[in-house]
């Protein structure tokens, strides 16, 4: 035993105090990422389960009844097992994967090096918010494993379906029920997170860090902890109501006179739509939580690589803030066919149009970033480059899904399952992975391999557009989404091939992942080590060791330069870091 | 790399166009001139994202190649272009409001309309996982109904028997038979949880409350029989909660309704 240090920041001993219960930003970083990339695994794994059934509705397949001894008892998929597929699917990627990895993976490792703190504001409440975290998967993942199996209403979890219990269907009895807590102890964490985040960013920046100094992705950490700080709370109430109506007896989303399965249902007074204004209040939000910080890691990216300035950082920023205030008043655009109110249908479309136009802004200031650059292309500025043009796909077609009387034949069909897939989906994810590949030696030390990751984002690439792109096309025909067979259907004929087509390229895009784990297992032993600027970039995470030390900064850093000074004229080198003394360069006006 | 990456989105770029482009084609019938103003507007709006996603995509993958890295190049040291970003906004906030208020006038003629007074009115009523069809009969008043008088064979549909205006009710499962060329507007609802009336045909889509009774109007053009799938997740039989229009000539349909009522 060392000597009590009168710090709190001491190193902890032991195994236990170091990698699982640490209240180290850094290792709760890696935990939470660690947790999202064993969330990805086992949703994708489902997702190609559901495509298998989709391509292939009748077949028999012998080895998964035996792993399935229940939902493909006879080799042939159920529907409710389907269906829970589709409902675990969605839940895993939106909380445990899309909200998981870029705030608590990367947010927390980068955050307190970015803005030169030693810590997060609170690295207790810190590790307390990824267990909780934690907890909350593998409540869900009990799911599977309960009487009647994992809850089929899908991640939207729409009452009465969901409040019924198992007389509405199987996995609507225990199953529904550890769906809820897990989400309910889900918010909870990152409300605690979120309280993290904005404390550290407010509280804890090195001298000279002005928030006008802060780098793009510590603006978009911020800006997505307020929208958390006030959406999670409401689907926290939302989830609660709905535990009340299943086993209180009370009636928030239940009206009277229902009757399933020929029985009289004892609830009266409730409201189904209560629910969607509930859950979509935090929902629409939501997908802003899982695209701001891709947003901002690709500003990010794209300025180091391109070797020069952000273009528009002002603005960048102030798009930022805009699409995070005007996400929380357009959630009715999911309802526009759901009884609610037609005149307030109109004024949901009209604002969600003008939400595209921070989202457009930011399009044209990041290719503003790479005219006239001098690019190079590393693997993580290809994914960079690459969650533009996705972010541009699924941004455009939300122009379409955003129109009150086009969503009267899109609403609820594969053209909404195409259009998230890509916006939030994928294009997240390809922010996710240009941010791996670029923080990767800083995080471990090590530098992930280039030319695996360059054949990898060609594969991911392709293979996303040929999953997504015809599912758009069965949008147009009219298939409606989260159906196990659409062969009832005449008029979706010519809809099956496509199923096929989508299958085969989601097994392909399936299997180019496999590069990337042998990358990240053989590049964590035998990758070529680290400096601690191997990317020449100019924010404060590169100026200390890879990975860095337990307090982060041997000394305080102190920061003269805005974020992205790259290529500045007269300067001996193409880059000025944050903390370069002040009499070495110019100060030069742009 | 530069040369690579732009070579793959442009291919890219060049499917996506061609497939939707062709998807064009594979679209259902439209039995409505309201059907027809939702895929004009549709239309529009696929040629503007059309046009705007050739733009973007086209000039990132120009830019890939032009600004490739290479020995000697310098970057450009600047740090935005105000007028090129406030003027951009202008021009695309413009362009998709008005979209926006294009695509509410195919709505506000839907749901804000007075109804026409030749109107046929019928209720459907959702359940898992079937379409109950109600007809008010020769008096045109729907009959009292009571949750507790429901019985899936007999009265699916809980009709009072001692109300005068329900004897001459017509009860019907998963057909919706109507008229050709006369206004209708169903009358949607559920028995239990939420399901959603899809007319692809029509190019309209409802969903079904319990609790609530919600119009949805049109008027089919020509005769035929159309499908309605339930479009919004009610169960594990879903996929198969499968409803049928049926447009006839309206001889044929009071026919039809003297036929339903005497099975």
């Amino acid at each position: 035993m060392s000597v009590p240090h009168p710090h709190s920041t001491s190193r902890p001993q032991g195994f236990l105090g170091r990698y699982v219960f640490s209240t180290d930003h850094k290792v709760i970083g890696v935990q939470y990422w660690l947790l999202a990339l064993v969330a990805v695994v086992v949703a994708m794994l489902l997702s190609v389960l559901m495509r298998l059934q989709l391509a292939f509705p009748t077949h028999t397949w012998p080895l998964l009844a035996k792993i399935f001894p229940t939902g493909m008892s006879s080799g042939v998929m159920a529907p409710e097992f389907y269906l829970s597929l589709v409902t675990m699917h969605g839940t895993m990627m939106v909380f445990f994967v899309l909200t998981t990895a870029p705030m608590g993976g990367f947010g927390n490792f980068m955050l307190p090096l970015q803005i030169g703190a030693r810590d997060m504001a609170f690295p207790r409440l810190n590790m307390l918010s990824f267990w909780v975290t934690c907890t909350a998967f593998v409540v869900l993942m009990l799911a599977f494993f309960v009487q009647g199996g994992a809850p089929l209403g899908g991640w939207t979890a729409y009452p009465p379906l969901s409040a019924l219990g198992s007389i509405a269907g199987p996995g609507e009895g225990a199953g529904m029920t550890l769906w809820i807590i897990s989400i309910a102890l889900f918010c909870a964490g990152s409300v605690l997170s979120a309280l993290n985040f904005l404390a550290t960013t407010l509280g804890m920046r090195c001298k000279g860090m002005s928030m006008g100094r802060l780098p793009l992705t510590a603006w978009a950490w911020f800006t997505t902890a307020v929208i958390a700080l006030l959406a999670f709370p409401v689907l926290l109430a939302g989830g609660i109501l709905l535990l009340l109506d299943r086993n209180a007896g009370t009636s928030f989303f239940v009206p009277g006179g229902l009757v399933v399965a020929g029985k009289l249902i004892d609830h009266r007074g409730g409201s189904p739509l209560l629910w969607q204004h509930l859950f979509w209040y935090f929902g629409h939000p939501e997908v802003y939580i899982a695209i701001l910080p891709g947003m901002g890691a690709t500003s990010q990216i794209l300025s180091v690589f391109s070797r020069k300035p952000l273009f528009g950082y002002r603005a960048m920023v102030g798009a930022l803030v805009a699409i995070g205030l005007l996400g929380f008043f357009v959630w009715g655009h999911h309802m526009f066919v759901s009884g609610m109110s037609p005149y307030s249908a109109i004024a949901f479309s009209i604002l969600t149009l003008i939400i595209g136009v921070p989202s457009a802004l930011k399009t044209v200031n990041w290719l503003g970033t790479i005219w006239g650059g001098n690019l190079r292309f590393t693997t993580a500025m290809l994914f960079a480059l690459g969650f533009v043009s996705l972010f541009v796909s699924g941004g455009l077609t939300g122009i379409a899904l955003g129109q009150t009387s086009l969503d009267l034949y899109l609403h609820d069909t594969f053209f909404v399952v195409g259009h998230f897939h890509i916006i939030m989906g994928v294009a997240a994810v390809f922010a996710m992975f240009a941010a791996t590949y670029y923080w990767f030696p800083k995080m471990f030390g090590r530098l992930l391999h280039e030319g695996l990751g360059k054949i990898h984002f060609v594969l991911t690439l392709v293979g996303v557009y040929a999953i997504f792109v015809p599912m758009h096309i069965q949008g147009l025909m009219g298939h409606p989404r989260r159906y196990y067979d659409a062969s009832n259907y005449t008029y979706l004929t010519a809809a099956q091939p496509w199923h096929v087509v989508i299958t085969w390229a989601a097994v392909f895009t399936v299997a180019a992942q496999a590069l990337f784990f042998v990358n990240l297992v053989w590049s964590l032993r035998r990758g070529p080590r680290a400096t601690a600027n191997p990317w020449e970039a100019t924010t404060l995470e590169w100026t200390t060791a890879s990975p860095p030390p337990h307090d982060n900064f041997t000394a305080d850093p102190v920061v003269y330069h805005d974020p992205y000074e790259y290529s500045r004229p007269g300067a001996p080198r193409d880059y000025i870091m944050q903390n370069d003394p002040p009499g070495a360069f110019a100060e030069g006006s742009s | 790399m530069g040369l690579l990456f732009a070579i793959l989105i442009g291919a890219i770029t060049a499917a996506s166009v061609v497939l939707m482009h062709r998807a064009g084609a594979e679209m259902p019938p439209l039995l409505s001139d309201a059907a027809q103003a939702v895929d004009a507007q549709l239309f529009l709006t696929l040629v503007t994202i059309g046009v705007a996603f050739v733009l973007a995509q086209g000039l990132l993958a120009w830019f890939a190649w032009r600004y490739r890295g290479r020995a000697g190049r310098t970057a450009r040291y600047v740090h935005g272009h105000n007028r090129l970003e406030v003027g951009s906004s202008v021009v695309i906030g413009v362009v998709f409001v008005t979209l926006a208020i294009m695509g509410s006038r195919v709505w506000a003629q839907l749901h804000l309309a007075q109804p026409a007074p030749d109107t046929l009115v019928i209720e459907v009523i959702g359940e898992q996982f079937a379409w109950n069809v109600h007809y008010a009969g020769p008096d045109g008043v729907f009959g009292r109904s009571d949750p507790t008088l429901y019985d899936p064979q007999s009265n699916p549909l809980g009709l009072v028997p001692d109300d005068a205006a329900g004897r001459d009710d017509i009860v019907t499962l998963n057909t919706v038979a109507v008229p050709v060329g006369r206004p209708v507007e169903l009358r949607l609802g559920s028995k239990d949880v939420l399901h959603s009336f899809f007319v692809p045909a029509l190019r309209i889509k409802q969903d079904t409350v319990p609790g609530l009774r919600i119009p949805l109007r049109f008027l089919a053009k020509y005769t035929g029989s159309f499908e309605v799938p339930c479009a919004q997740l009610c169960g594990l039989g879903h996929y198969r909660m499968k409803g049928t229009l049926r447009v006839l000539e309206a001889d044929e349909f009071a026919a039809w309704l003297v036929q339903q009522k005497a099975e």
